[in-house]
């Protein structure tokens, strides 16, 4: 399992970076959220899959799956998750302003 | 604090209180007021003579930075005595000459007095301290009052490019001077003087000595303007004239030499030394003299004459330290005899070239001009001026009976005695010594007669120049008359010097060389009998007048010798090709293009952690503590990659965004197959969420355009994103596969009733183990949706106005 979870992450990564790597601003920004499930994927794949039940002690299992990592990828998920609807509406707004998504023309002049 | 060290301080406290003087200013010349610090220091060191003459020495310390080793110590031995008393001396009546040179109404007197106090300070620092940095810190100081001392006139362009130029330089060689002291204090651990001197034996084997060597013989070369480093000394030449009297050609140009002399101690009997030392000297001597031949501005002439003269010091410095070869022998007397030479005309210069210096300056100040075509005749409306210049043009051509004439002959016994110097391949090589030496008195004595009688005899051509020449005032005659005096003075009676100056700066420069309580025998004589150097000097004076007479018929030896190759253009163009190489390297990588600084990121990231995984020996490829895949996982998997890779290839920005959120739910699944209930509630209401502000943002967009870029397949950006998608993929494989120890969370799963009172372990750890993330994680959204709502707030500036 952990094998195919990591060509998964790999794939991930993959079009995560070739979306940040485009001009339209939108891709980029889909990117990024490729990116955060990518890392949120690796994380979990990080601590073993599949040894146990959920961390619900309530269900007197035998044993358990890591109950870190997943608090952690929950932190990382409300965090990301705040910075990506602020670049959205930073997008947006970029976008009513200047008239273009295409970080090629958003660049600016040299000799301004 | 002892006395010296107020000597050394007192300077900077004048300086600071130039400014609270104002209220006696108004009526008095500021002058006046800093007359009397570097008279009443001149006095003291003076007094200091006779205790520094029976080889004792003054040395007292005051903490600075003491768990550095770094202390304020000053010490006082015949060698610092001899600078301090140049430079309290020749200071007193530079600045008794400024006071008649610079015009109280027209010249900003408060600071160039304030700048020539710091720069009267920091040299007394440079000759006293004992303390390598100390030195190094007074050594800058040198050179940032001379920067401030040469741009006095700031709204010239050619004074500002004069300052640069020599600022460049000398910080330069004070950087390099710098790192050798560094490597000196590696090798010893101390930064006194004395103590490397002691310590000679332990640091001349190491292999860090010749490039500790090197690296402060750059400083010394840069700051006393040897050959390639003497450029900026020409162009410092835009100070004001007591400046260039003072700074460029009596003291701070010698703190190079000082340097070479101070240190002679540890670095000499190394071949090295010997040539290096020697051989810049001697060709900075003979460059120096062909160029001062050339110039037609007087303080340029000047100029190349110093840098000249600092060559023939420098050389006579080398070829003494060959003494240290042979110790304690008859023959290292013989080499001894160059080191007496170097001290003499290191005394010998600052007088000549200080009176000379000035009269250049009484004849630009009376008549407006220093080119050399325009001048001549003034002979008879200057006699006084005229009188000095002859003394000092005589002296600095080596002529009797002044003093300049005893030094070139106890140079020329110096090269002489390199004929009988048997080590070092001497006794082929050391023939070009003399020969250079030669070549170049003759082309000293005609630029100093070049100088004198271009000047002071010749036609009257004085209703060309700018004023109408007269005598000089008073106040600036008497300082160069007093230097000139002592030109003669010291020509006739050189022993005056002997026993009081130059046999205590000599038993500083070869310690090793003194039996305890010993003395070196100086003995200077104005007649020595008929020896070769006599022969020598008539054939200078033969060969100079029949090259004299050549110079004003023979368009020839007017013509530059190399036009091509000019070391100031080399500087010059050096300089621009720094500065736009390094705009141009800048313009190349800083394009302004997300999308380029992205590929750097990305192209490192592959690029250190590929190495790393290449070269890292303990990765372990281990499959088997893998969970097995059930087939209902093996087609949530292929969902996911297809759903990621249709992303690209999505036509609109609305299915774009709905396979992201796909993607989202996707991975919502997994967290559910893989026990963890939170996230994937949590993942489902954010992706939700997500998608909903992603589709409301982009779908009310009004104007947007369909797609503004064809979605064209880019082959570098997707070779790059492969990379770091499999880089990403082996760390995890890696990752995995090599645990090295248990988790803790057994302690979380154990203790998260006991301690936490939950039975939820995640909730448990988000708020009570680990309380603190969630906090923060609390104030990132606040955060964001007080941006969120500033930013659909924020008006358009123009909107803004027109509301206003």
């Amino acid at each position: 399992m952990e094998l195919y979870m990591a060509i998964a992450i790999g794939v991930l990564f993959t079009v995560g970076v070739y979306m940040i790597l485009t001009r339209s601003l939108l891709r980029i920004i889909l990117g990024t959220a490729l990116l955060t499930h990518g890392v949120h994927l690796l994380l979990l794949t990080m601590s073993r899959l599949k040894t146990g039940a959920a961390p619900l002690l309530g269900q007197k299992a035998e044993a358990y799956v890591d109950p870190l990592p997943q608090a952690l990828i929950l932190t990382s998920i409300v965090i990301s998750f705040g910075v990506t609807s602020f670049f959205f509406v930073l997008a947006y707004k970029a976008y009513q302003r200047l008239g273009t998504d295409d970080m090629e023309q958003l660049k600016g002049d040299e000799h301004e | 604090m002892s006395v010296l060290h107020v000597v050394v301080l007192i300077p900077f406290l004048w300086a600071a209180a130039v400014p609270l003087m104002r209220k006696w200013t108004r009526r008095l010349h500021v002058g006046w007021l800093i007359i009397p610090l570097p008279a009443v220091l001149f006095a003291y060191f003076i007094g200091q003579i006779s205790e520094i003459g029976n080889q004792s020495y003054t040395l007292a310390a005051l903490p600075w930075i003491t768990s550095l080793h770094i202390y304020f110590t000053v010490y006082l031995d015949g060698l610092s005595l001899l600078f301090a008393l140049l430079i309290s001396g020749i200071g007193s009546l530079v600045v008794l000459y400024s006071i008649f040179y610079m015009d109280k109404q027209k010249e900003a007197l408060g600071p160039f007095y304030i700048y020539l106090l710091l720069f009267m300070g920091a040299m007394l620092g440079v000759v006293l301290s004992d303390n390598l940095i100390a030195l190094y810190g007074f050594w800058e100081l040198t050179s940032i009052s001379s920067f401030l001392l040469i741009a006095f006139w700031h709204r010239r362009e050619r004074s500002l490019y004069g300052a640069l130029k020599s600022m460049l330089i000398t910080v330069f060689g004070g950087l390099a001077m710098l790192a050798g002291f560094v490597l000196l204090y590696m090798m010893t651990g101390t930064f006194s003087i004395r103590e490397l001197v002691a310590n000679v034996d332990v640091i001349s084997g190491q292999e860090l000595f010749i490039p500790a060597m090197l690296l402060v013989l750059l400083g010394a070369f840069t700051k006393s303007a040897q050959f390639p480093f003497h450029i900026w000394l020409p162009d410092a030449m835009e100070a004001p004239t007591p400046v260039s009297a003072y700074l460029h050609s009596a003291t701070m140009v010698k703190a190079g030499i000082y340097l070479a002399a101070r240190l002679s101690p540890v670095f000499a009997g190394e071949p090295v030394w010997f040539w290096l030392v020697s051989g810049t000297g001697i060709a900075t001597l003979i460059y120096g003299a062909y160029r001062a031949l050339k110039q037609t501005d007087l303080k340029a002439m000047l100029a190349f004459s110093t840098i000249s003269q600092l060559g023939l010091i420098m050389s006579l410095l080398g070829l003494g330290s060959a003494a240290a070869f042979y110790s304690l022998t008859g023959e290292s007397l013989l080499y001894v005899k160059a080191t007496t030479a170097a001290v003499f005309h290191l005394i010998n210069h600052a007088i000549f070239k200080g009176a000379l210096f000035m009269v250049v300056g009484i004849v630009d100040h009376e008549t407006g001009t220093r080119d050399i075509r325009k001048l001549g005749g003034l002979m008879s409306v200057m006699p006084v001026t005229f009188t000095i210049a002859l003394i000092g043009a005589f002296s600095m051509a080596g002529l009797p009976p002044f003093n300049g004439f005893l030094s070139k002959e106890m140079f020329f016994t110096a090269v002489l005695s390199v004929l009988k110097l048997d080590v070092w391949n001497m006794q082929q090589l050391g023939a070009i010594f003399p020969a250079i030496a030669w070549i170049a008195s003759i082309f000293t004595f005609v630029y100093s007669m070049l100088l004198l009688f271009r000047t002071f005899a010749g036609n009257k051509k004085f209703e060309k120049l700018p004023r109408q020449p007269h005598e000089a005032p008073l106040g600036m005659l008497v300082p160069a008359v007093i230097l000139a005096s002592l030109a003669v003075v010291f020509g006739l009676f050189p022993n005056l010097l002997s026993y009081t100056l130059i046999a205590p700066a000599m038993a500083a420069i070869h310690p090793a060389l003194l039996a305890e309580g010993g003395q070196f025998e100086v003995s200077i004589h104005l007649w020595h009998g008929w020896t070769p150097e006599i022969a020598m000097t008539v054939g200078v004076i033969a060969a100079g007048t029949l090259l004299y007479r050549l110079h004003s018929r023979s368009k020839v030896l007017h013509q530059p010798l190399f036009e091509k190759i000019s070391l100031n253009g080399v500087y010059d163009r050096g300089l621009r090709g720094a500065v736009s190489g390094a705009k141009r390297l800048t313009d190349w990588y800083m394009t302004g293009s997300i999308r380029q600084y992205l590929i750097y990121i990305f192209v490192f990231l592959i690029g250190s952690l590929g190495i790393t995984m290449v070269r890292s020996t303990n990765l372990r490829w281990d499959f088997t503590g893998f969970a097995p895949i059930s087939l209902y996982e093996a087609v949530i998997i292929f969902a996911l990659i297809v759903a990621v890779i249709a992303v690209p290839f999505a036509r609109s920005r609305m299915m774009a965004i709905i396979l992201t959120g796909t993607v989202g739910y996707i991975v919502t699944l997994f967290f559910v197959i893989f026990r963890a209930p939170d996230l994937a509630l949590t993942q489902m209401i954010v992706e939700t969420v997500s998608v909903t502000l992603f589709l409301l943002c982009f779908y009310h967009l009004p104007k947007l355009k369909k797609e503004l870029e064809s979605l064209r397949f880019r082959l570098p950006n997707f070779l790059i994103a492969l990379g770091v998608g499999v880089t990403m993929t082996l760390i995890a494989l890696f990752a995995a596969g090599g645990r090295s120890f248990e988790s803790i969370s057994d302690f979380f799963l154990k203790e998260s009733y006991n301690l936490g009172g939950g039975k939820n372990v995640v909730n448990v750890i988000l708020v009570d183990f680990r309380g603190f993330d969630t906090l923060l994680e609390i104030t990132v959204l606040g955060i964001a949706s007080y941006g969120i709502y500033a930013l659909i707030r924020m008006k358009r500036d123009d909107e803004a106005i027109s509301a206003s």
